[in-house]
This record gives structure tokens, C-alpha cells and sequence, in this order.
């Protein structure tokens, strides 16, 4: 595989917050289908990576190419629009609304593109089927387990099949048990859609289930698959 | 271990006296278990004759505790790639390892990327493990299970010594 | 017990040691409830505003002699007569005063009394006359002013009051004679209509007041749970977090005592010289009644106490979070709706009054409204459950928002029942406005576009009959004037309690006055007319009860009631004709017996008075005060009255005006805790809306949702308002005996309820921008 075939390639990304640098030169690339672990320290600048990648963070200098298009170029609108569209997002805690049904935050990604309710909710279903919490549709975040809200989470990442995953810590809230079966979940459902997975993690068995692995440290990342190419 | 690396090692920053190999070896390495003489004559000895090292110098008094080595330009390449090679990922990797990153430092290459090297090491065997136990049943699940655990506590190891290498270098070299 | 103040003395504890965070909620709270409770001592504060003002009053008329024994004349006697005038629809008053002696009384305020030409003005008055807006009055009141009247004998600051001095007061001019001032005006008993629209007033605006208390202690209350989580931590059990948070909810409410003071202290000395409609009063004044400022002291903070500990009910601290009760107990609505039902049965069967008759209970009147509206403010959250129960689907905007409402809409209704309250209030008063100005404008039967001035001597006198006739025509915007001596005639004869006296009246003017006012035909002085209404029968039966041509009719009607006064018998000459009225240049038809000076005697009717009806023409501004200045030329004691609608719209219109600011003033109050509360829940949410943009959602969206949030709950709160306002507002003035003339009063209003959300709505949306941005991703 080579820089060319990557669906996301970043290079020499640098982003400060105030003074601090959280990247000061990482690069990065994945493939369709891929799983990636983006691993290192907490502090390294994991998450940093994973929200500029995600065209969620403007970095301060260097390139995001996605699909061949420079994601620092586009607006914000139009970044936005590829998160909807072609981004899926599973985090750590946090992030279903509590105030929706379970079956309602699946579906919210694709009601925010446009989809009618119904048809959204159908198709919510049939992810939460596979992530095997179709009988938790009704109740709100606030009244299941914790590996049950991230599965529901890894659901709703995958509603609008993208083309990438970003998952920061999807396991950090879980016991091993849970986080094992959330992450053989995700990777199983991403790779049946050809679904590009970055995985932030400091966990090596999380990591485990990845194709490689980029490590952070001090804002810095080597691609290994990068550095074989040249 | 290997102590043979480890004493070509020692010697890459200058020739050295037997009884200061030992000294150094016990103070960086050795900790409750200091190497015998007849250890370090031994080693010594193999590596004479594989002319990793050579002998530069006697002392007065004779004996071998006497004698001053210093290292060949194929004793620096043998150290180089061991350093370089990571090890196999098995239990109780730590002193081996330990010694490493230490000779690393001393010798002034980079001891990140030896960890590097060796995460993914560690990491690739935890990826074969991981597809193992996604294949198999309960109790292939089960021996996995044990052995990835044993290698994320190495794995952490490893994270820790790389988040503490600056301070270790200074130790080192103090 | 002990445990309880310790952890209470815990919480107040946290509330100064919270850091930064801590003493912004702290502060927040106390200011909000500062601002509260300065508005509660301020209406603590009314009846001793008005007892001291009536004070004042009493303390400066002239001592009145006990029975009909008169004032000797002393050295200290002092003639006087009231002098009062108006002015530009302000009153003032004035006491013209001639001292007798070398020791004369002197009124309170003033060190020694003014000297012919002089006079001793209060400070707004002196302030008025001073202004370019004062001229017209500067004619009226040509005295120098020589002294200002001391605080001692004003009312208020802004009263308009003048002491002038005399050389030619006589007894003969219609001056009394006084030897003392103090004594007592006497108190009419209020209006029980205006007792009713008071007592409604004072609930309408201290209720969202108590609300906006009760939503203030809870400021900042995300936050706080999120301490007392840390606390359950080490050990704290959760009813020790309730009583650790009533510690911190007291401690700011004890603050907020302190801000309220200080602010109540400094409001009333800015208050001071402002007049707000018809209430002016002075700092000192400004004295709460002790009972209620002990009460105002001792039930804020125990209502601190007990509305958090009720809130922390819902709320369960965990060691490691805040769960907030995911099912919230069903509301019921039964005892909501048994409030406001109880309310207005109470008004409906509550004993009736009229404007003129009849008492109105103000406790009934107090307990009717306050049930009536706290039934609304109680029956708001159950109604936005209710209704939010049921609402699913839509975009994803509103979907959010309703959600979010039916998990948590409690917070939202609390603050909004407060303008409900507000809104419904101001729209019963309203209704109860409007209904009495138009009862007023019915009976009266006034035509709104005659502009017409009355002028009265209170004695009787051809001359000066010819006099007004001569110098009103002379005045500036008069179009007509018809000069008269007036008195009432009686039939004279023994009449039982349950007869009607045969009344009507006899009206003295000269022959071509007359024939303004009726078809005399030929007319010299000395004839005698009966004027009967053109085209009212009935009318005419009764005037020809009185006036029999050849009989006697009594002009001095005090005998027909006193039976030691002597009746004085006037015979109407049989040569009397008998003629019809016409409309006199007012438009108006006027009937009795009209007789020429030369048939009667008119300086020996005891009880005539001397009178002007003088039409000005409207569209010369000030003309009624060129009538005024005329007047008091001629006699500054003559009474003028104008008859003016375009006057009393004007102060209906300020009544309006008034209680709409009142209410919108409240709507603000209501939507800055509104807006305090919505930000703070924004904040809480942050990591939320990281995760929702990262995700995609547009801006848009997530402000629509933040839009519905708040409109839901206002919509249905200005609903229920309307509704409730309303039905009190109908309830209000059947009590008073009067109908409900307009339906649509509570449109502003409402539009002011909507205009809040909007408002409430675009101040969150920066904060909203702000931690939109995706810092709130970052792990914590």
C-alpha cells in the first residue's frame, strides 16, 4: 500500500492551544477497510490528531488530504457536511443525548442528513441489531449499562455507513469484558462495510484489534507506512 | 540476558580493566546478584577469540583480573544489532530489556526507538493473539486472554520507561 | 437537630469557599434575591408612606370650630380660603391666608407667613413656575415667592402647593376663619373598586417577585450537585447533601438580605423626588412596616431552605454524579386546578360592589387573586408535561428540544410561571380598568368632542354672573358662555322618609341668557318662566310637580332635612309662562324655573352659587388654562372643573401604560433568571454539544432547538395566562358590578411574552457559539 491509495493522509500537522503545542509535526494515513490504533501517553496529542484528521480542528500548518481533497481548505460548512455525510464518531463518554430514546440518538446522524424519521429509525434498528442492542430502543441512555450506551454509541456511528470511523477511547469508560466486546464489534461491523477505523487508544490489547498502529509522543507521530514507502 | 552484550557494551566507551568490568556490570545491572569473576573471565574469553574484543594492555602482577580490553570494530556492529533486534515477546522480558535501553543510553543511540521497536514487536504478537481468540473457542479465548495480559504489562512497561527515558539517561550517566 | 445546623453551617460555608465558581453562584443568587427583597420592603413600606403623608395632611388644615360655635378673632386668628387650581391636568394646592392679629398660626413647613403678594411655594411648584412650562401658571399665581414650604408640610416631594399671603380676605369674599393648624381631613372610605384594583395590583406584582426568589436561591445549581457529588464521595449521605446545599442556598439568600437592604437603602433616595403616576413619597417615608419587614427577613431565607430541599428530592447525588430523577413523578392536576377554581369562586361569591355603593371585602378581594394566579403559576409545569407528553417527531431541532423538555421541563415552567403570573395579572388589571373608565365615560354621558369648563362662585351674584359672561368671552379660546345664579327649589310641605320631595331648579340670569337656554319668547326683567325638557314628557310632569305658577317654592333646601333651619318661601308668579327648552351652546337642554334678577332677590339665597359654563374650543392649546387664569383674576376661591375627556383618557392611557411597564419589568426579571438558568444548562451540556457538532449538526439546528426550548413552555405559559388573566379579570369585575368591554386587552402582552423568548433566546446564543467549539471534546 502506498501514500497514494489513502483515503486520509496528513502530513506535518502542527496545532498549538495558547502556548502549549499539542502537535508539532505528526503525520498520518489510512487505507479503506483499515483499522489504525493511534496510540501513546495521555497529554501526546492523540485526541489532537484524531479532531484534526476529523476536520473537527483547524490545525495550525501542515496538510489533511481526505479522498484528495485538503480538508484545511474547505469551509466550515462543507467539513461539517463530510461529518455528517462520511464520518462516523464513537467517544468515550458522554455523547448520547439523554434526553433521546436509544433507537432516537442512532438515528439522529442520518436525521441530520435528511433522512425522514421513519426510514431513519428503520435503518437505526438494523445497526443496533448487529451491535446487538435492538431491545434497548426504547429506554434512554440513562437507563442502560455502560458497554450497552457505547455499543448504542458504535451503532450510531456506523448508521450512515462512512467511510471513516473516528473512535477516541471507545473503551476507556468499559471493564475488559465489555471493551473487548465493543471493539470486536466495531472492527467486525467496519470491516464488513470497508470502513476505515482510527482508533485512539493507550490501551495495547484495544489496540490489538487494529491492522498497525501510529504512535504519539510529544505532539510528534511516525508513520511507520509512510516512511516504507519513501 | 546476554552478559556478553552487555560487557561489549560497556567496553564501546573505552577500554576497561576486568575487575572494572565486573564493578560497572554489578553497579548498573547487577543490583542483589553481582556477577561472578569467573563469569566475566569466561565471557571474556569467548569473546577474545571471536575477536569481538582485544586485549590492550597488562598490568603489573599478571593474572587475568589484570589484563585491559578493549572492543573491535566487529564487537561495535555485534552489540548494534543486538540492541537493534527485538526481543521475542515472552514473560519476564524486563532485565533483558532493562539492559538494553541502559546500554543504549550509555552509548549514546536512541533508546526510543528500541521501545518503539519493541511495542510493535509486542504488539504484532498481541494482534496474532487477538485473531486467535476472535477465531477460536472459550478456552483458546481464555489462554489468549492470559497471554495478552502478560503482554500488556510488558507493553506498559515499555510506555513508562519511554515516558521516563530523559531521567534514566541522566542516572546513567551520572 | 445539631447535625442539621452543622451541615447547614457546612453548606453556607462552601458558599464563600466554593472558589471562583462558588462565589459567582453565590453572588448571583444574592443579587437576584437582593433585588427581590428590596422590591418587598419597598411595598412593606406602603403603609407607612401613606400614614406619614396623611399625617402631613392632617397636620396642616386650618383646625375646623367644633359644632356651629365660630372662631373668635385673636391675635393669633388667621382668615383663609382654599385657593387650589389645576394645571395642565396636575392639581395644585394653595391656602390664600390673612392673619388677624401680630401672633397669626403658622402652617407646618413654613417659619412665618407670607405677606400680601407674597407667597411660600413647595419645591416642585417653585421648580414649575421657575420652567418656561410654568407661564401661563406664572399669570395665574402672580405672587413672589418669598419662601419654600419645608418637607414638614408637603405630602410628597412632587407636590404642587402654595401658601399666599392676603390684605383683603373678608369673611363677605367666602374666607373662613381659623385660630390653629392640625386638625384632620376627613377620610373618605376608598372605592371599593379601588380598593379591589389596588389589593390585585399588590399581588400581580409581589407574586413573580416570590417566584423570582424562589428561582434565584437555585441559581448555579448544576455546579453546586457536582460539589456535593464530591462529597458523597467522602462519606456524605444524600440527606446531608440536601441540607449542605440549603446551607449554600441560605447563606446567598442571607447575603442577598444584605444586597436587598443596601439596595432599598439607595433606591428610595433615588426614588425620592420621582413621581410614579400618582405615588411620590419621601426617602424617610420609605419605612417598612416592622411585622412586615420581619417577615420579608424570616421567610426569605427559610424559603431558601425549603425550596431547595425541596428541588434536592428530584435530584440524587451520586459519589460519582448527579442523576436527576430520570422518571419524574407524575404531576397531578387535580389540586393545580382546585386552586385557581377556588380563587375565583371566592370573587364570584364574594359580596358585590358598585363604584358608588356597597363595600368590597379586600381580604376576599387578596385571597381570590393570590389563589387565582399561584393555582396558574402551580398549573404551568403540569400543563407543559402535558402537552409536551405528547409531542413527538418533527425535525431534529424540535424533537430535541421536546425530549428535553418532557425529561426536564420542571426548570423551564418555574421560571416561566413567573411571567405567567406577571402577564395574567396585568391582564385582569387591565380588564378591571378598561371596564370602570368605560362604566365612567357611560354614565356621565359625555359627548368626547365638546371641550367645556365649569366655573363656579360659591355665592350668589347677579354682578358677578355679568362679570364672568364679560371676561370669559374675553378669554383666549372661549367659543361660548352663559352666566347664571343657580339654586334648587323644593316643593315645600311634610314628606315621609319613602316620598320623593318634589326637587328642580331655579336658574337667574338675564333676559337674553334665558333665551339661549329655552324658547322665551319675549322677555323683560322681572318675568318668570317654567322650562320643561323638549320632548321628555315625564320630565316636564315632574318639573310642574315643583313649579306651580302662584305657589310657593322653598330655596333654602337645608330646612327640608334640618328641621331648625327656617325654610325660605319664594312665590313663582302666576304671570310664570310656560315654555320648552332648547339646546344652550354646550348642546345641552337645561329645565326648571328660570327667572329674570328682577323676580328674585339673588344675594339673599342662602345656598346659590354663581356659575360659568364656558365652551373653549379645542383646538387652541391651553385654552382651559386662560379660563383658570381668567378666573382667578376675577377670584382666585372659584372653582373651575373642566369636563374634559381628551384629560381623563390621558390618565386612563397612563394607568395602561403603567401596568404594562410594571408587567414588562417583570418580564425582564423573569427573563434574565430565565436567561441565567438556560446558559447554565448550556454549560453543563458542553461536552454534548462537542460531541453533536462533531457529528455534523449545523449550528442552525442546535439554536432552533435552544428557540423551542424556551418557546414551548412561554407559549403555553402566556396560553394558560391569557386564559387564567381572563377568567380573573371577568371574575374581578363582575364583583364590581361591571362588564368586560374589551376582549383583546391581553394582546401586548402576550406579544411581550413572545418578544422575552426571542430575546432570551438570542442572548444564550453566544455562550451557546462558544462552547459549541470542540475544546469540550477534550477529555476532562
Amino acid at each position: 500500500m502506498t501514500p497514494a491509495g489513502s483515503l486520509l493522509l496528513a502530513k506535518d500537522l502542527r496545532k498549538s492551544y495558547g502556548s502549549t503545542p499539542a502537535l508539532d509535526g505528526a503525520e498520518f494515513s489510512i487505507h479503506p477497510g483499515e483499522v489504525v490504533a493511534v496510540m501513546g501517553p495521555s497529554g501526546s496529542g492523540k485526541s489532537t490528531l484524531l479532531h484534526c484528521l476529523a476536520g473537527i480542528v483547524t490545525p495550525d500548518s501542515g496538510s489533511i488530504l481526505y479522498n484528495g481533497r485538503e480538508l484545511s481548505s474547505m469551509k466550515d460548512a462543507e467539513r461539517s457536511a463530510l461529518r455528517r455525510s462520511e464520518f462516523g464518531f464513537v467517544f468515550q463518554f458522554g455523547q448520547l443525548v439523554p434526553e433521546l430514546t436509544c433507537t432516537e440518538n442512532v438515528a439522529l446522524p442520518l436525521r441530520l442528513t435528511g433522512v425522514r424519521r421513519k426510514e431513519a429509525e428503520r435503518t437505526a434498528l438494523s445497526w443496533m441489531e448487529r451491535l446487538e442492542v435492538e431491545d434497548l430502543g426504547n429506554k434512554r441512555p440513562g437507563e442502560v449499562s455502560g458497554g450497552q450506551g457505547q455499543r448504542v454509541a458504535v451503532a450510531r456511528s456506523l448508521v450512515t455507513s462512512p467511510r471513516v470511523v473516528f473512535a477516541d477511547e471507545p473503551t476507556g469508560a468499559l471493564d475488559s469484558l465489555n471493551g473487548e466486546r465493543v471493539m470486536q464489534l466495531l472492527t467486525e461491523a467496519a470491516r464488513s462495510t470497508n470502513a476505515a477505523v482510527v482508533l485512539v487508544t493507550h490501551e495495547a490489547r484495544v489496540a490489538a484489534y487494529s491492522d498497525r498502529e501510529v504512535v504519539v509522543r510529544d505532539g510528534k507521530s511516525r508513520d511507520m507506512m509512510l516512511e516504507h514507502s519513501v | 540476558m546476554s552478559i556478553g552484550h552487555t560487557l561489549l557494551g560497556l567496553l564501546e566507551s573505552g577500554p576497561r580493566h576486568g575487575y572494572d568490568l565486573k564493578r560497572a556490570f554489578d553497579e548498573k545491572f547487577g543490583h542483589d546478584r553481582p556477577l561472578h569473576y569467573g563469569q566475566v573471565y569466561s565471557t571474556m574469553s569467548r569473546l577474545l577469540k571471536n575477536g569481538l574484543v582485544e586485549v590492550d594492555g597488562v598490568e603489573a602482577g599478571g593474572g587475568p583480573e589484570r589484563k585491559r580490553y578493549a572492543i573491535t570494530e566487529a564487537g561495535i556492529t555485534d552489540v548494534e544489532a543486538w540492541l537493534k533486534q527485538p526481543e521475542k515477546p515472552e514473560p519476564y522480558l524486563q532485565s533483558t530489556l532493562y539492559t538494553k535501553v541502559v546500554l543504549a543510553l550509555l552509548t549514546g543511540r536512541s533508546a526510543g526507538d528500541l521501545l518503539d521497536t519493541q511495542r510493535a514487536e509486542h504488539l504484532r504478537l498481541m494482534r496474532i493473539l487477538t485473531d486467535r481468540k476472535r477465531r477460536g473457542d472459550l478456552s483458546d479465548q481464555l489462554i489468549c486472554d492470559h497471554a495478552l495480559f502478560h503482554l500488556e504489562a510488558d507493553l506498559r512497561w515499555l510506555e513508562l520507561t519511554a515516558a521516563r527515558l530523559d531521567q534514566l539517561a541522566t542516572e546513567v550517566r551520572a | 437537630m445539631t447535625r442539621r445546623l452543622r451541615e447547614l453551617a457546612l453548606g453556607a460555608k462552601f458558599a464563600f469557599t466554593g472558589g471562583r465558581e462558588g462565589w459567582i453562584r453565590t453572588l448571583l443568587t444574592a443579587l437576584g434575591v437582593g433585588l427581590g427583597v428590596a422590591l418587598l420592603f419597598a411595598a412593606a413600606s406602603i403603609p407607612h408612606v401613606n400614614q406619614a403623608s396623611s399625617a402631613r395632611g392632617d397636620a396642616r388644615v386650618p383646625a375646623a370650630s367644633g359644632g356651629k360655635k365660630a372662631f373668635e378673632r385673636t391675635d393669633s386668628s388667621v382668615l383663609f380660603d382654599m385657593v387650589g387650581t389645576e394645571y395642565r391636568g396636575e392639581s395644585i394646592g394653595g391656602l390664600m391666608l390673612r392673619p388677624e392679629g401680630k401672633h397669626p398660626a403658622v402652617p407646618p413647613g413654613l417659619g412665618a407667613l407670607p405677606g400680601p403678594g407674597e407667597m411660600a411655594a413647595s419645591p416642585a411648584l417653585r421648580d414649575l413656575l421657575d420652567s418656561p412650562k410654568g407661564e401661563l401658571l406664572r399669570q395665574r399665581l402672580p405672587y413672589k415667592v418669598t419662601a419654600s414650604i419645608g418637607d414638614a408640610g408637603l405630602l410628597d416631594p412632587t407636590e404642587l402647593f402654595f401658601y399666599a399671603g392676603s390684605s383683603t380676605l373678608t369673611e363677605a369674599s367666602g374666607a373662613a376663619r381659623t385660630n390653629a393648624f392640625g386638625g384632620e381631613v376627613e377620610k373618605l372610605p376608598l372605592n371599593p373598586v379601588l380598593v379591589a384594583l389596588t389589593v390585585v395590583a399588590c399581588v400581580v406584582l409581589l407574586l413573580p417577585v416570590i417566584i423570582f426568589i424562589a428561582t434565584a436561591v437555585r441559581f448555579g445549581g448544576e455546579r453546586r450537585d457536582k460539589r456535593l457529588a464530591a462529597l458523597r464521595l467522602v462519606g456524605a449521605d444524600t440527606g446531608m447533601t440536601r441540607w449542605i446545599a440549603a446551607g449554600e442556598a441560605l447563606a446567598g439568600s442571607a447575603l442577598g438580605l444584605l444586597v436587598g437592604t443596601a439596595l432599598f437603602l439607595f433606591g428610595r433616595e433615588l426614588v425620592g423626588g420621582v413621581r410614579f403616576w400618582s405615588f411620590a413619597a419621601f426617602p424617610a417615608d420609605f419605612t417598612p412596616a416592622p411585622a412586615l419587614a420581619a417577615l420579608v427577613l424570616l421567610a426569605v431565607p427559610l424559603a431558601a431552605v425549603v425550596v431547595t430541599l425541596f428541588t434536592m428530592r428530584s435530584v440524587a447525588v451520586e459519589p460519582l454524579g448527579v442523576v436527576r430523577a430520570t422518571k419524574p413523578r407524575r404531576r397531578r392536576v387535580w389540586w393545580r386546578l382546585l386552586l385557581p377554581a377556588a380563587g375565583v369562586a371566592v370573587l364570584a361569591l364574594s359580596p358585590r360592589a358598585g363604584v358608588d355603593q356597597g363595600v368590597t371585602d379586600p381580604n376576599l378581594v387578596a385571597i381570590g387573586a393570590i389563589l387565582t394566579l399561584t393555582g396558574i403559576a402551580t398549573l404551568l409545569p403540569w400543563l407543559v408535561e402535558a402537552a409536551v407528553a405528547r409531542l413527538r417527531g418533527g425535525p431534529v431541532a424540535w424533537q430535541l428540544a421536546v425530549r428535553r423538555l418532557q425529561l426536564g421541563g420542571g426548570t423551564a415552567s418555574r421560571a416561566v410561571a413567573g411571567i405567567t403570573v406577571a402577564v395574567a395579572g396585568a391582564i385582569s388589571l387591565q380588564m378591571m380598568t378598561t371596564g370602570i373608565h368605560a362604566d365612567f365615560v357611560r354614565t356621565t354621558d359625555q359627548d368626547p368632542s365638546r371641550a367645556q369648563v365649569d366655573v363656579t362662585a360659591n355665592f350668589p351674584s347677579g354682578e358677578r354672573a355679568q362679570r364672568m359672561i364679560h371676561d370669559f368671552r374675553a378669554t383666549k379660546g372661549v367659543q361660548a358662555v352663559i352666566g347664571t345664579v343657580e339654586t334648587y327649589a323644593t316643593r315645600p310641605g311634610a314628606y315621609t322618609g319613602d316620598q320623593i320631595r318634589p326637587t328642580t331648579s331655579l336658574t337667574v340670569g338675564d333676559c337674553a341668557t334665558l333665551a339661549e337656554l329655552a324658547r322665551v319668547g319675549s322677555c323683560r326683567d322681572g318675568d318668570t318662566f317654567v322650562v320643561h325638557p323638549a320632548d321628555d314628557k315625564r320630565l316636564s310632569a315632574w318639573v310642574d310637580q315643583a313649579a306651580r305658577p302662584g305657589e310657593a317654592v322653598n330655596l333654602d333646601t337645608t330646612s327640608d332635612y334640618d328641621s331648625s333651619a327656617e325654610p325660605l318661601l319664594w312665590t313663582l308668579p302666576r304671570s310664570a309662562r310656560q315654555v320648552l327648552s332648547r339646546p344652550d351652546p354646550m348642546g345641552e337642554h337645561r329645565y326648571g324655573i328660570f327667572a329674570t334678577p328682577g323676580a328674585v332677590d339673588v344675594t339673599k339665597l342662602p345656598s346659590a352659587e354663581t356659575k360659568a359654563m364656558i365652551k373653549v374650543d379645542r383646538a387652541v392649546p391651553d385654552a382651559a388654562e386662560y379660563v383658570r387664569n381668567t378666573a382667578a383674576v376675577i377670584d382666585p376661591a372659584m372653582h373651575v372643573r373642566t369636563i374634559d375627556n381628551v384629560e381623563r383618557d390621558k390618565q386612563y392611557a397612563s394607568v395602561q401604560s403603567g401596568l404594562r411597564t410594571g408587567a414588562i419589568a417583570t418580564m425582564l426579571l423573569i427573563a434574565l433568571s430565565l436567561l441565567v438558568s438556560q446558559i447554565e444548562q448550556l454549560r453543563e451540556r458542553r461536552r454534548l454539544l462537542s460531541v453533536l457538532v462533531a457529528f455534523g449538526t449545523r449550528r442552525s439546528s442546535l439554536a432552533l432547538s435552544v428557540l423551542w426550548q424556551t418557546a414551548v413552555p412561554v407559549v403555553l405559559g402566556v396560553v394558560l395566562a391569557v386564559a387564567g388573566g381572563t377568567a380573573l379579570g371577568v371574575a374581578l369585575l363582575d364583583m364590581v358590578g361591571k362588564e368586560v368591554t374589551d376582549w383583546w386587552l391581553f394582546l401586548p402582552l402576550a406579544g411581550t411574552g413572545t418578544v422575552t423568548v426571542l430575546v432570551v433566546t438570542l442572548l444564550s446564543l453566544p455562550p451557546l457559539w462558544r462552547l459549541m467549539r470542540p475544546d469540550g471534546l477534550r477529555t476532562e
